[in-house]
């Protein structure tokens, strides 16, 4: 990222889409629109100093909404460019409410609520379509409950809670146990308010609000409307403290996911979804199960696949280090079921094929490798730039030209074209900058390069 | 030292930046306290250095303050070093007179909550940098001239495709190729799956494509025997069947594939009724016998074992194509895949393997602590899902071996000064990052010299690595940051060859002077890394901006704070 944002022949222009595309190989017309964020981006340094002011707190999409930012924010921490945006759905300002605090903060003059989109016009020799992927949503497959069981997550939020910049730090703090210690947050802050006006009460009258209550509720101070808002404000405060004691015993006892599963092939090689094999889920298992063993050395982790598939350079020794080395245990059948048990932990059931057993076993965190999606608005995307899908909204090629689309000067490299891992989607950007460089650089056509 | 000490004046710039810095370190503090170091000569604090007012500050200070070493003391020089060097350099004050001295990383982020220690460390911090920056030299930026033209070894379909890449941009390509025809391993392919168009076509096409091409040179029944020089400048000398042929090259590229191994003495391996899928494409493609009525195919022989244990990646994909052939040849055979996983990874392979089911063929998982057996007429496999041994009738059994590296591959490795792997397949210079690059500059790889490729992915491979390559061939010229080796003192060398031997980029060789052997620093090839200086015992070899003096000094003015 940094390399493309330092790179004197690479023109960023982030937040953008592109709008129109006219022309043909070695001369496209193409319109960019460049989304307002309300930044000034030659003003914003990244500093920061905004997010940190902002009144307005908005999950944040990075960390697939497990954390939180504020609504003008920069998208994770070493993004590039570092250009900080507001999110106009969210904020106050830019919804007609008072604030601006943004904008009072920034010391580079950077903010402008004014900002409109702007439109580009590009004239360049090739296009390449690098747009990338989606995680496959796996809410739509019944038998895993993933909207209802709090402790069933995806690789990729997975992927955040283990990630030391992420919502827990790294720790992996299970998402039931954080929702009830985020309930003592709000309850305590509740209980914390309620009881600075108990103490005034207090204060005001010379007796502690237990005893207080006691003769109210013996039938004293009757027609005391002071003493009925005391009242009133104690009643509402045990209906906060009461739960909260039950909560604080309950998150005593918490501890970090040590007992991991993870599912394979979720929404992948599935007639109701994707038939494909995503390729690389198998490897992203293994990996996030060895680094849990390190964050915990008390971790163990079962992965269920139907075959494992290691097939890159090293990936078949890293399995086999994993299992070694990393309490990685691979079970050989796919998931029937997901329910929950005792302690919100998740209960797999599974046919064991190697045994023949239909089995159940309990475990903290169930981890789901979901399917590598076609992206959406690549249906679109296509339209606009003038290129053909396959039948699962890839971007079609052919074994021969791998990184060719049907429309000649247009190329397309890693996961929009089909699933792959990192090693294959850096080679296959070079294919495609080589297809691109082959038409945009011809003698006489020095033509900038756009990436769409 | 080419100034004396008395002329140094430094400037020491620091960064609030907003306050990333200054809200978590006393930045006045820091400033006030750099104007008690030795020579520096300003000081200025700044609200960001790195926007256009901070920038034009650093150029008023070496104008009008007659500074002759900068410091900034902000953030990362990751980010931040280049834009400040260029800024001096637009001044007229040499770049490497700069130094860098990362308070944010280190201090403001690290120390949030401890503005007192955090401060404290940034001062001594500073003061390092201050001392280094006294003893900074100038440097220039080292550039090389780059020789327009590629050599392509091997000519696969990796390699062509490399070649024909290089051509259509207008370079000079030399192909060199063992053997007697282009081709490789397709020559010896019958169909090529998913799409089942016939390899001899696909070669024909592409042999003819390269043919055709003014610009690329073929040798066949050639090979290289040796290679001198460093990037932009190699000196290569082709064996070829007319003699040798001494080229001037500017970048090399290694296509050299990789070739199927022969299961000797495995599962009654003889080339008739057990054969490999490499021999299965020569049967398919001369027609099957109507006789093979059973066949039995077993995966992973010879591979994912303790002798070698990665997966071959296309001997899966390999087996499912042959099963649907032979099915299509001999519509009554039965066909039978003993399978540990089936690796058919993505879109067209998991699809290829579906078809496959629903044109008959079968597939048995097995165990590999439980292998199959070939007996004289059946194959005895422990079904591990049925848990139940089985007999398959096989009048044909066809083992799926690895694809292992060529024999010649340990030499090219030595001619190239460029590493092979524990399976010796050629080693990239970084698994994810670099993927077609070598660590050494100016050489690239593709195809199954790297690992098991088909044919997609060998094509875009030998794209990809033509664009790499293409790089310092459309640039002309090789620039390298002067920030490398450099021999310091010659007499010290005894030309040992330990720092050669350690050297990741081959930047290194000895070379018999009138003072004996020494070891000469190619300078475009280096890196700077500095493995070189550290091992060099007789203290001989130095870095550029890291020399000894240097250090040693920012350890004193740390140990003397």
């Amino acid at each position: 990222m940094l390399d493309v944002g330092r790179h004197p022949n690479i023109e960023l222009l982030a937040y953008s889409e592109v709008e129109k595309v006219e022309g043909q190989a070695g001369n496209f017309n193409v319109t960019v629109r460049r989304k307002a964020r309300y930044v000034e981006e030659d003003r914003c340094t990244g500093c920061g100093a905004c997010a940190e002011k902002c009144p307005t707190v908005v999950p944040d999409a990075f960390n697939e909404g497990l954390g939180e930012r504020r609504a003008i924010y920069a998208y994770f921490a070493q993004g590039i460019p570092s250009t900080h945006t507001i999110d106009a759905d969210h904020c106050r300002q830019l919804n007609g409410k008072k604030c601006g605090i943004c904008a009072k903060t920034c010391q580079a003059e950077a903010i402008n609520f004014e900002q409109k989109d702007r439109f580009l016009e590009l004239n360049v020799g090739a296009i390449i379509i690098a747009a990338g992927y989606d995680v496959f949503d796996p809410s739509p497959i019944p038998e895993y409950r993933y909207q209802e069981i709090a402790n069933v997550v995806t690789a990729i939020e997975f992927e955040r809670l283990l990630s030391a910049s992420g919502p827990t730090g790294g720790h992996m703090d299970r998402p039931s146990d954080r929702a009830v210690e985020a309930e003592i947050t709000v309850l305590e802050k509740k209980a914390k308010k309620s009881q600075k006006t108990l103490d005034k009460f207090e204060e005001k009258f010379g007796e502690p609000s237990a005893e207080f209550y006691e003769k109210f509720q013996a039938g004293q101070y009757k027609d005391d409307e002071d003493r009925q808002k005391w009242a009133d404000k104690y009643t509402s405060h045990l209906a906060d403290t009461e739960p909260l004691e039950v909560l604080k015993n309950k998150a005593e006892g918490f501890s970090v996911a040590k007992r991991l599963a993870f599912i394979q092939c979720v929404g992948s090689r599935d007639f109701r979804f994707y038939p494909f094999c995503s390729g690389y889920c198998c490897m992203h298992s293994i990996k996030e199960a060895m680094i849990a063993h390190e964050h915990e050395p008390e971790t163990t982790s079962s992965i269920f696949g139907m075959d494992i598939r290691a097939v890159g350079k090293g990936f078949e020794e890293y399995k086999i280090r994993g299992g070694n080395n990393s309490n990685i245990t691979y079970v050989r059948g796919r998931v029937a079921e997901i329910t929950e048990g005792p302690n919100n932990n998740p209960i797999i059931t599974y046919e064991d094929t190697r045994e023949r057993k239909v089995k159940s076993q309990e475990f903290d965190m169930v981890v789901l490798a979901t399917a590598c999606a076609p992206i959406k608005g690549i249906a679109e995307l296509a339209k606009t730039v003038g290129v053909e899908l396959d039948k699962y909204n890839f971007v079609k090629t052919s074994s021969l030209s791998p990184v060719d689309t049907t429309t000649p000067g247009i190329f397309v490299c890693g996961c929009a074209e089909s699933p792959m891992d990192v090693p294959e989607s850096v080679a296959q950007a070079s294919s495609a900058a080589e297809r691109a460089a082959e038409i945009a650089f011809q003698p006489g056509n020095e033509k900038e390069k756009a990436v769409a | 030292m080419p100034e004396k000490n008395d002329d140094i004046r430094i400037g020491v710039f620091v960064c609030d930046c907003g306050s990333n810095i200054a809200g978590y370190l006393d930045t006045q503090e820091l400033a006030d306290y750099a104007e008690t170091l030795p020579h520096v000569a300003f000081v200025q604090r700044n609200l960001y250095t790195c926007s256009e007012g901070g920038i034009n500050e650093i150029k008023k200070g070496i104008q009008e303050q007659n500074l002759n070493r900068v410091v900034v003391a902000s953030c990362t020089p990751r980010t931040h070093e280049p834009l400040f060097r260029s800024s001096c350099g637009e001044v007229g004050l040499n770049p490497y007179l700069f130094e860098m001295v990362n308070i944010r990383d280190q201090c403001s982020w690290v120390h949030m909550k401890e503005k007192e220690v955090g401060t404290t460390k940034a001062k001594d911090l500073i003061r390092m940098g201050v001392a280094k920056a006294a003893l900074l030299e100038p440097q220039e930026p080292i550039t090389s001239e780059v020789q327009i033209r590629a050599l392509v070894i091997g000519g696969g379909i990796a390699g062509m495709t490399t070649a024909l890449a290089f051509a259509n941009r207008g370079y000079e390509v030399v192909l060199v190729e063992r053997e007697k025809i282009l081709g490789g391993m397709l020559n010896s392919l019958n169909k090529l799956g998913p799409t089942m168009m016939e390899a001899s076509a696909l070669a024909e096409d592409k042999i003819q494509a390269v043919t055709d091409q003014s610009n690329i040179t073929v040798f066949t029944k050639a090979r290289v025997t040796e290679v001198r020089g460093f990037i932009g400048k190699y000196k290569v000398d082709i064996e070829t069947e007319s003699g040798i042929k001494k080229i001037d090259i500017g970048v090399i590229v290694v296509a050299t594939g990789a070739r199927s191994f022969v299961p000797e003495g495995l599962y009654g391996y003889d080339g008739k009724r057990v054969i490999t899928q490499l021999e299965m494409e020569k049967l398919l493609k001369e027609g099957l016998e109507p006789g093979v009525k059973n066949v039995v195919m077993i995966q992973c022989v010879g591979s994912r074992n303790e002798e070698r244990p990665y997966c071959s990646r296309i001997c899966c994909q390999t087996a499912v194509k042959n099963a649907m052939l032979i099915r299509e040849q001999n519509p009554n055979a039965k066909v039978s895949v003993l399978y540990r996983d089936m690796q058919m990874y993505g879109v067209e392979n998991e699809e290829m393997f579906r078809d496959s089911k629903a044109k008959g063929v079968r597939y048995i998982n097995y165990e590999p602590a439980n292998p199959p057996e070939v007996e004289s007429d059946n194959v005895r496999v422990h079904h591990a899902l049925l848990g139940r041994d089985m007999h398959l009738p096989a009048d044909l059994v066809v083992l799926s071996t690895p694809m292992i590296s060529h024999e010649d591959a340990e030499i090219t490795s030595r001619l190239l000064r460029v590493p092979i792997d524990e399976n010796g397949f050629f080693m990239e210079g970084h698994v994810k990052l670099k993927p077609l690059d070598f660590a050494t500059a100016g050489i690239f790889l593709c195809g199954s010299a790297r690992f098991p490729a088909n044919i997609r992915e060998a094509v875009a491979q030998g794209l990809g690595a033509a664009s790499r390559a293409s790089i310092p061939l459309t640039k002309g010229s090789v620039v390298v940051e002067p920030i490398i080796s450099v021999l310091a003192d010659e007499d010290a060398c005894r030309g040992c060859g330990l720092c050669v031997a350690l050297c990741p980029y081959g930047a290194l060789e000895i070379q018999n002077t009138e003072k004996g052997r020494k070891v000469h620093v190619i300078d475009v090839a280096c890196k700077g890394c500095g493995v070189c200086a550290a091992t060099c015992y007789q203290h001989a070899l130095s870095i550029n901006s890291f020399t000894d003096e240097q250090i040693e000094a920012q350890l004193e003015a740390f140990l003397g704070g």
